[in-house]
Formats: C-alpha cells, sequence, structure tokens
C-alpha cells in the first residue's frame, strides 16, 4: 500500500474519509461531521470529491491539539451504509495487526 | 558490563525531565506536532501505523540483568507486554501512549537506559558484535571504543541536525557479526605492524532504496586518533551532504557521486586541521573507559566436563548446542545464542514474561549478562559449558530453546505493514509461513546456513539486499508483491543479493523460497557447500529457471 506519508495531491477516486491517530494515546481515528474524531470508523464524516475532501482535510489538520498526521483514506461503503477500509493498510489499521501478538498467543 | 557515572546519570535524568516538559506542552496544545515532531523523535517517538512506538537503545548490544527486567517493565506496564528487538540493537515498544512516555522513560533511567538518537538525523546507536569481549581471537574488546564514539556523538550539537541519519558499528573480529560493511561508518579494529591498535575505517555504505557496500577510506587510523577521523568524516558529510532530497541525503550517496578517492582527500584534508587537537585521545581516557568494563571472575573448568558429556546422548540437546553454543575465549566456558525466532512467531519478539525469566537465567548462568545481536537474537556471554545442558532445559519451557540460529528458519524481518507506516507490504507473516515451511529441524540442518532477510518496504530494516535470500515487499496495483533476491551477504565478504525474476504474490512467496531451496539442494556440489556458495558458484540463473519454469 503506497503510504499515505507520500500523498502530495489530494485525488480522490471514491468514498473517502480523513483518519489520523489521536494524539495523547496514539490510537487511530477517524474525522466525523461533528468536527470531533472518533474511534469508530461508522462514525466517520464521508467525502466524495477533491473539494470535500480538501475542506475536511484543512479542518482535521486546523485540530492539532487533538490528532496528528491526518490523511484521506478511500473506504467503501455498501449498500446498507456501512463503512469499510478501502485497501489493505486502512484495513489493518482498523482491525489491528494480521498476526497474533505474542503475548497473546 | 560498563558501570555509568555520575554525568550519564545526570544527562539520562535531566533528558527525561525535559521531555516531560515537551510532552506536557504538546498536550496542552503549546507546542503544534510540527514543533514537537523533532523532539520526540530525538527521543525514539515515532508515529506508526496503530500507535506511538517509542525505541529504546542497547548501546553495542550489552545488557544488565535490571535492564532486562526494566525493559520487561515497560513492555508490561506501558505497552501490551512485549517488545520487537531490531536489526540495530534496540528494542521497539509498539502501542506507547505519549502522554505515559515521560514516565516509560524515568523508569528506564533508573537503570541507566534511554531511547537518546534513536530516530532523527543523528548519530545513532552505536552498535557492536555481541560477542564482543568474549569471542576468541578478537583484537580487544570493541565496546570500550564503541562506548567512547558514544560519548562524544550523543548530543553533540555539531552532529544533532545532520542532512540525515548516521550509522557507525565496529567489529574486532575476522568474522563480522556487526554487519559493518553496510554501515555509514564501519569500523574493524586491527594492530599494524608495531602492534598498535587501531582501525580499518570503512565509509559510504548503506542499504534502502540505493543499497551500498562499504569502501575503505583508510587502511589504519590510530586508535588515538579515531575521534578526530570520524569527525573529519561527519564535517565534509555535514557540508556537502545534500540536505534538498531526503532519498539523496545518505552519506553513503556522497561518497558514491563524489568517488571514494576524491571523498577521502577531503577527509583527509579536513582530518589534518583537527588531528592535533583536544580530539586526540590521551590513553588515560581510554583505560577509564576500560576500567569503567567489568568482566567475570571465570572459574578455570574443563573443556569438556561430565555434564555436557551426559547430556550429548540425548539429540534434542544435541541440535541445539550445534547451533545455538559458540566457543568462548575462556577454556570451559561457551556463548549461548538465545533465538527469538519460535516456529510461527513474529521474528525478534519477546514478552515480558520471557524477559523477565532470561533476566533471571542470566544472574544464574552468565553472570547477570545478556547481549542483542542485530540477528534479532539474544545471547548469554559467559556460561560455563557444564551449565549448557540445565540452561537449554530452562530456555526451552520458555519457548526459547529452538535449535535454529543460522538455520533458515532464523529470519530477519522488519514489521512490516502489520506496524509501520512506512511499509508496503506485510514481512511478518511471511516469515512465519516460511518458520511453519521449514519446521522440521532435519531439513532445515539439511540445508544449513542460510539466511533468509524480509522488508516490507525499500527503507530494508529488514536488510533484504543482503540476505542470502532476500525478500522485499512492494505494493502492485493495490496488492502486496513480493521481489526476491539470491547471494547478498552480511559478513565480512558482504555482497547485495541479484534478482531472480519478476515479483511474486503473497499467498506464493513460500512456495518460491521452497523452489530456490530445492534448487540448492540439487545444485550443491557437496553438503558442506552453503547456499551462499552454490549462488556464487553458479550465478542466479539456475535458481531462476527452477522458480519460473513454471510459473
Amino acid at each position: 500500500m503506497t503510504s499515505p506519508l507520500e500523498q502530495k495531491k489530494i485525488k480522490i477516486a471514491g468514498p473517502s474519509v480523513v483518519t489520523a491517530n489521536r494524539t495523547w494515546d496514539g490510537i487511530v481515528v477517524y474525522r466525523t461531521a461533528a468536527k470531533s474524531w472518533s474511534a469508530d470508523l461508522s462514525e466517520a464524516a464521508i467525502v466524495r470529491n477533491s473539494d470535500e475532501a480538501k475542506a475536511l482535510l484543512a479542518e482535521s489538520v486546523a485540530d492539532d491539539v487533538g490528532a496528528i498526521g491526518p490523511y484521506i483514506a478511500p473506504v467503501q461503503v455498501g449498500a446498507d451504509g456501512r463503512i469499510e477500509p478501502g485497501n489493505l493498510r486502512e484495513q489493518i489499521r482498523r482491525t489491528g495487526v494480521t498476526i497474533g501478538q505474542p503475548a497473546q498467543v | 558490563m560498563y558501570a555509568y557515572d555520575e554525568i550519564d546519570r545526570t544527562l539520562v535524568n535531566e533528558r527525561v525531565s525535559e521531555f516531560r516538559d515537551q510532552v506536557k506542552r504538546r498536550l496542552s496544545g503549546e507546542l503544534t506536532e510540527d514543533e514537537f515532531k523533532i523532539l520526540r523523535l530525538q527521543n525514539g517517538v515515532y508515529l506508526q501505523l496503530h500507535a506511538y512506538m517509542f525505541r529504546v537503545a542497547i548501546p553495542y548490544g550489552t545488557l544488565a540483568t535490571n535492564q532486562l527486567r526494566a525493559l520487561a517493565h515497560v513492555a508490561r506496564k506501558y505497552d501490551r507486554g512485549y517488545g520487537h528487538f531490531t536489526t540495530r540493537q534496540n528494542i521497539q515498544f509498539n502501542w506507547i501512549k505519549l502522554a505515559e512516555l515521560p514516565d516509560a522513560l524515568a523508569d528506564l533511567a533508573e537503570v541507566g537506559i534511554h531511547a537518546m538518537q534513536t530516530s532523527g538525523n543523528n548519530m545513532r546507536n552505536v552498535t557492536s558484535d555481541q560477542w564482543a569481549g568474549v569471542a576468541p581471537g578478537e583484537i580487544e574488546d570493541p565496546r570500550i571504543w564503541s562506548e567512547l564514539i558514544r560519548q562524544h556523538t550523543t548530543l553533540h550539537p555539531e552532529f544533532s541536525f545532520l542532512p540525515r541519519k548516521f550509522k557507525i558499528a565496529i567489529t574486532a573480529s575476522d568474522h563480522d557479526r556487526a554487519a559493518i560493511k553496510i554501515h555509514d561508518i564501519g569500523l574493524k579494529l586491527i594492530k599494524n605492524e608495531k602492534g598498535e591498535t587501531g582501525f580499518e575505517v570503512l565509509v559510504g555504505g548503506g542499504l534502502g532504496r540505493t543499497p551500498f557496500i562499504g569502501k575503505t577510506i583508510k587502511h589504519f587510523v590510530h586508535g588515538r586518533d579515531i575521534l578526530s577521523y570520524i569527525e573529519a568524516i561527519l564535517r565534509v558529510y555535514n557540508q556537502y551532504g545534500r540536505r534538498d532530497n531526503i532519498y539523496k541525503a545518505r552519506i553513503k550517496i556522497l561518497v558514491h557521486e563524489l568517488g571514494i578517492e576524491k571523498f577521502s582527500r577531503e577527509v583527509e584534508e579536513e582530518w589534518q586541521h583537527i588531528r592535533n587537537s583536544s580530539l586526540q585521545i590521551d590513553d588515560e581516557v581510554i583505560e577509564d573507559i576500560r576500567s569503567r568494563f567489568t568482566y567475570p571472575s571465570y572459574e578455570k573448568l574443563p573443556h569438556n566436563p561430565d555434564e555436557l558429556r551426559q547430556a550429548a546422548a540425548d539429540p534434542d540437546f544435541e541440535a541445539w548446542r550445534k547451533n545455538s553454543v559458540a566457543p568462548h575465549k575462556v577454556q570451559g566456558y561457551s556463548i549461548v545464542t538465545i533465538s527469538l525466532k519460535p516456529i510461527g512467531a513474529p521474528p525478534g519478539d519477546a514478552t515480558a514474561e520471557q524477559m523477565d525469566a532470561l533476566a533471571d537465567l542470566a544472574d544464574k548462568y552468565s553472570f547477570g549478562e545478556i547481549r542483542v545481536g542485530h540477528e534479532q537474537n539474544l545471547a548469554l556471554p559467559h556460561v560455563a559449558k557444564r551449565d549448557l545442558p540445565a540452561l537449554w532445559k530452562a530456555l526451552d519451557k520458555l519457548g526459547l530453546a529452538t535449535p535454529n540460529v543460522n538455520l533458515i528458519t532464523d529470519i530477519i524481518a522488519c514489521p512490516g505493514l502489520d506496524y509501520c507506516s512506512l511499509a508496503n507490504a506485510r514481512s511478518i507473516p511471511i516469515a512465519q509461513e516460511l518458520t511453519r515451511r521449514f519446521a522440521n529441524h532435519e531439513l532445515a540442518n539439511l540445508i544449513g546456513r542460510l539466511h533468509i532477510n524480509i522488508s516490507g518496504c525499500i527503507n530494508a530494516c529488514g536488510h533484504h539486499h543482503v540476505g542470502h535470500i532476500g525478500i522485499l515487499g512492494v505494493e502492485k496495483n493495490g496488492e502486496e508483491v513480493y521481489q526476491i533476491t539470491i547471494g547478498g551477504r552480511a559478513d565480512e565478504g558482504a555482497a547485495l543479493g541479484n534478482l531472480i525474476g519478476p515479483g511474486v504474490k503473497f499467498d506464493e512467496v513460500a512456495d518460491v523460497i521452497e523452489d530456490v531451496v530445492e534448487a540448492y539442494l540439487a545444485l550443491r556440489e557437496r553438503p558442506e557447500e552453503l547456499f551462499i556458495d552454490t549462488v556464487k558458484r553458479l550465478g542466479v540463473e539456475p535458481f531462476k529457471e527452477r522458480v519460473y519454469a513454471t510459473r
């Protein structure tokens, strides 16, 4: 998965969200329509074109105390409105590592 | 072990206080992330996929048991109960909360451990041979010189904002276990014809997207001049190294673009200005550092004690002993490598319970000392041979007696896309599957010494370029694809591997590696011919044919 750290141009091909890591503990969060952050992807604000994406990203970047490293990530929205990550990287960020953690093995 | 003095303790404690204040100001919003980022990086704090990652230095790979217990404590109290030993004698914790980091640092500072310069564009942790001080035949303990360089470069203002990160490794043995040829500066301790101690100095090695094997810049630099010579190299790098392009900023690019002759002339000119300065090291300074390394009071023990002879009847013990136990400079003692590569487990990971238990075993059997190697394994450096059977049984209970050191399942792997924000593909699941495929010890033993290295992106933290078999994960059209190289090596004969053909998908990697190994078994001239030697003799083609003929 191309790292979003290399994301230079904002060009989206489908539904997307803004994701980041919460400042105080680093957990994965998503920008919500209520101008806040949530650890629940289902609460993320969905953007569907570049202008919306730019606006949501700008607002997220401005909330520097809440979360760090915001970027736009693709999602898939099912017919029932269910939101799923759009690539493996985001799937791993949402559900965790694909391997057992040693302390749990 | 090295005993820190008051200056070291004060430095580490002041750094914790400083960082505590910086974190407080960050969380209150007084510092923006842009302002804070360089400060956290200077304290080993990265942002990864799931959380902050905290990288702690283990200078020259030496740990006391109270230090290993402190690492276990951090894993348990501030993280998820485990840590990951890296390829540069560091340990990483994957789930640290920023708000709790100052407390974790304070707990580590109590035992003299810190995270200074484990990231950022400065001089990184100085690494060395994990068998330093105990390997037979070494010139002298390379950690004395590692410590000298550590002291000189830690928080050195001139080296705190280099064009890019800078890594030094030191060895004192003919067989290079510190991978000095893939470091920005590699130092090999040698004696000149007068019997004086000095260094062969290599420069410009490194992996990443533009890999180079280091080149010898000077065949002998006297020990008293090593700081000034390193400083001359760093000054030339600081002056000419590129700051405009992160991908061309490492010293290896500068050395390559200038050529080693021109680069060495620049260094020589700079060196003449500074070599007779306060950077010249007095013998007393070296002796002071030497005196702070304490060595065990070894007993006079037999070469082949009864306990060892009796245990030799147990094939499981013998399998472990043959791969894990190495000769020690003192008769009756051994160096024991502890594999952190159990079958099916992430390479280099250790739980808090394992760390605590290992600390107990090190107290009982290794004079309270543990070593960390760049191969992501640990070592007990001073084990009496009579204790080997008892140690083996204890390690086995902890799941730490896998008899695979230097075999095909002793895989080096970066955290990959499961953890790392830079990664393009997963590394750990590939390693896990390969260890399952080659879990049969008879088969692994038949194959013999074979190093597999896996990286999840071109930054090459898994050192894939120098794996006998190297596996590089990339992304192609949204899918994980893996490029396979063969023929690399990281030791004194360091070489970069060659690509065998087009990349293969995640699910095919283990099959391809099996094909490569089957080709080797069919092609080797005799059982003693190692994989790496067969590749050197025949080149890539026969392996390529075997892998791609049916794909």
